[in-house]
């Protein structure tokens, strides 16, 4: 970056990172000061778990001291959590629990689903000393400054996680709020002592849908529940099947200005024989068949493509899989990206298994 | 050496075609095995590596900052020849084959690795990973049989420049990262008239570039760092240099120069199939025995056989499928070339020095008229 109105201070503290990476060249300071505090570096953020805090039976709070680099955030947005299961790294979306502490230090939720690979492993096998990586705090699933004078908050499952934060921020600037919770059983709620505790003692008025005893909730019951849902503002998190639902109940009354959503992707890929093969940076999208290498795909495409050894052993024509699922033509071996991933794989060896984004 | 094609009795005629097939299977079993086992302990492996060698660089030139002390200097010199030497074999070499990507870990990645090495890491993976493991020991298309400056095999046509190769190999181990450089620039066609110019103009910049930075770090900084130990730590990062380049060029060797290890002609690689490439790996390379010390300071290179056959494998791992290996090697009726690391870089020098004079001896000096070179035969597949 260059630094147009530079002062001495800046410079000089330039050509001391200059020199200091001359001498650990060609490795990076960062490198060496990890050894000592992986914490320390801005550029490389990271997180230590300090706590682990059991919510429900399937479900744990972390409390993460985040590195020099952290920016801050605002209570409902997320950060993305890397994490690596049996040696491989897994990038995942958490929301944020808490507001800004004066300790620092971050929250997140995180509820095993099932066969879900980084939410069992954190779930299971955190332990304080634990390293995350993570991301810098994003997304909109945010209280406005002006707070609303009517809001209403429904959450299902671990959607009730970035309303948490939420709430823990802004109950106090709220004169009326509602807050519609759905949940296997009153076991299962998260945060289930924390939320009837402040219905208790401050003005959230609660009102908590248990599946097995209530039956699932249907977006038709929600005037019953809450007359004046249409008045409020609205925020809405949880599974896809009731995202699904409320978009369209509030568009069908003709106020979806009034209500936000929080969608974190299913990592659920299904992966099928060959597929559409987006290049996004050379504008090209073929359709690629189960049995011809990303590499040739491309390449009869007119785009060109990085190549090696054609044989999957020098990793020359390695490019990022933004998204998608491939399939390594020697084994069978299924590779899925989602979006953010960026995982890179060998072209030469992997064929198209459904719908995939390559950065080229 | 001679090309298994060009020899009386091949070392694998007694291999059919279904028989070179049946042995890729077996082969990719266990390369399947090591793929569905890696994991947590393979990953955990690696980290530890990386973080010893980087503790032990750091402490090493933190004891040079005073090594106008004797103990100082060679303490620090001998724990910085070990953490260089670490940090190219075990850790670069293999970063940069992508033994690691399967962990997703960009920090550990064969896109993002660049190593303490004068070439840069991009010429060397086309030159290496590229070149030399798809067209291992084929005549004529693997340069790293001699690195186009010496004769290692009967079938490379001699000429009196090979005379001086005993010279030019030590030379070349003396100063083996400068010497890679050159040949990933493959400065010897560009002298030649061949290759493209511009091209190499490109990449000779970038190997400068580089080299420039590291000699800056060893030969000028941390001197200076080291105030009056200015001399004694110059002093010990050439010697550091200087030990890395000799044993790993001494490692090099023994992969690929020992008796017993066999050469191809290019012709026998038209149309190879999966099993004939793994044939072929096998026996174009040579292993060292010896104890885990010799394993980690090679970067398991000691387990050349294993590596050519599976490049992009954990190193770690070489060791666990040696035996599964070895066991096919005898059940096809192959040599299994290995032996102590003196044997073995014994028996390349000896190549070295042999193959310096023209294929019968000092007899062919007196008359330096080349000898008909043999024809390649028409189809001289792998198999018989």
């Amino acid at each position: 970056m260059a630094i147009l109105d530079a002062t001495p201070a800046p410079r000089l503290k330039t050509a001391a990172t200059r020199l200091a990476r001359l001498v650990v060249t060609p490795l990076v300071p960062e490198d060496f000061l990890d050894l000592f505090n992986p914490l320390t570096s801005p550029a490389r953020l990271r997180a230590k778990v300090v706590e682990v805090r059991p919510e429900t039976r399937d479900a744990v709070t972390l409390v993460l001291q985040p590195g020099r680099g952290w920016r801050g955030h605002v209570a409902g947005q997320y950060i993305r959590v890397g994490v690596d299961v049996d040696g491989v790294r897994h990038w995942r979306a958490y929301s944020l629990t808490e507001p800004p502490r004066p300790d620092g230090r971050l929250t997140i939720t995180v509820k095993a689903i099932a066969d879900g690979v980084v939410s069992n492993h954190l779930v299971r096998r955190s332990r304080p000393g634990l390293l995350l990586m993570i991301d810098q705090a994003t997304g909109e699933f945010t209280l406005p400054a002006q707070r609303p004078a009517k809001a209403l908050f429904l959450t299902a499952g671990s959607g009730v996680t970035p309303v948490m934060g939420m709430l823990r921020d802004g109950l106090p600037d709220l004169d009326d709020v509602v807050m519609v919770h759905c949940a296997p059983t009153a076991d299962d709620v998260i945060y289930g002592g924390e939320l009837r505790h402040l219905a208790a003692t401050s003005g959230l008025q609660l009102i908590e849908r248990h599946d097995d005893t209530h039956g699932m909730l249907r977006i038709e019951q929600l005037a019953e529940l809450v007359p004046d849902f249409a008045e409020r503002e609205t925020w809405v998190c949880g599974p896809t099947g009731l995202l699904d639902a409320a978009e369209s109940h509030w568009s069908e009354h003709g106020i979806s200005d009034r209500m936000h959503t929080e969608r974190f992707r299913p990592t659920i890929v299904i992966a099928g024989e060959g597929g559409r093969v987006t290049f996004a940076k050379s504008d090209v999208t073929i359709d690629a068949d189960a049995g011809t290498p990303i590499l040739a795909a491309g390449e009869a495409a007119g785009i060109l493509m990085p190549f090696g050894c054609r044989m999957g052993i020098c990793m020359g024509c390695v490019l990022p899989l933004r998204e998608g699922v491939v399939r390594d033509l020697r084994n069978g071996e299924l590779t899925t990206a989602v979006e953010g991933d960026g995982v890179k794989i060998q072209t030469c060896i992997s064929a198209a298994a459904g719908e995939c984004h390559i950065d080229l | 050496m001679t090309a298994i094609q060009r020899q009386a009795v091949s070392p694998v005629a007694h291999l059919s075609a279904e028989d070179i097939e049946t042995l890729g299977h077996e082969l990719d079993a266990i390369r399947e095995q090591i793929v569905g086992s890696r994991g947590e302990r393979d990953a955990a492996y690696i980290r530890k590596v990386i973080e010893t060698q980087r503790r032990l660089e750091l402490a090493s030139r933190a004891v040079l900052l005073v090594s106008l002390f004797p103990p100082a200097w060679l303490a620090g010199t001998v724990g910085l020849s070990i953490a260089k030497i670490l940090e190219n074999m075990e850790i670069g070499h293999n970063v940069m084959h992508g033994q690691w990507d399967w962990m997703r870990d960009p920090a550990i990645h064969s896109s993002t690795w660049e190593w303490d090495n004068a070439t840069p890491s991009d010429a060397w993976k086309h030159s290496h990973n590229q070149v030399h493991h798809k067209y291992t020991n084929v005549l004529g298309k693997d340069n790293d049989l001699g690195y186009g400056i010496m004769r290692v095999d009967e079938d490379q046509r001699w000429s009196k420049f090979y005379l001086g190769q005993p010279l030019y190999n030590f030379l070349n181990a003396c100063l083996f990262e400068y010497g890679i450089a050159a040949y990933d620039l493959e400065i010897g066609k560009v002298l030649k008239g061949r290759g493209d110019k511009v091209e190499f103009k490109e990449k000779a910049k970038g190997a400068l570039r580089k080299i420039k930075k590291q000699a800056t770090r060893d030969y000028l900084l941390h001197p200076l760092l080291s105030g009056p130990s200015f001399l004694p730590t110059l002093a010990a990062n050439a010697t550091a240099n200087l030990a890395r380049n000799l044993w790993t060029h001494s490692v090099i060797m023994c992969g690929h120069f020992p008796k017993g290890v066999e050469t191809f002609t290019r012709a026998s690689i038209v149309d190879e199939t999966r099993g004939e490439w793994y044939l072929r790996q096998m026996l174009g390379a040579g292993n060292i025995s010896g104890r885990n010390a010799l394993h980690m300071m090679t970067g398991n290179l000691s387990f050349q056989i294993e590596h050519h056959l599976y490049p992009d494998l954990p190193s770690n791992r070489y060791k666990e499928i040696a035996p599964k290996v070895q066991e096919i090697f005898e059940r096809y009726g192959l040599n299994y070339v290995t032996g102590s690391f003196p044997k073995q870089l014994g028996s390349a020098w000896a190549t070295v020095f042999r193959l310096a004079l023209p294929n019968n001896g000092i007899a062919g000096l007196v008359k330096t008229e080349r000898p008909a070179r043999p024809e390649p035969e028409a189809k001289p597949a792998l198999a018989a």
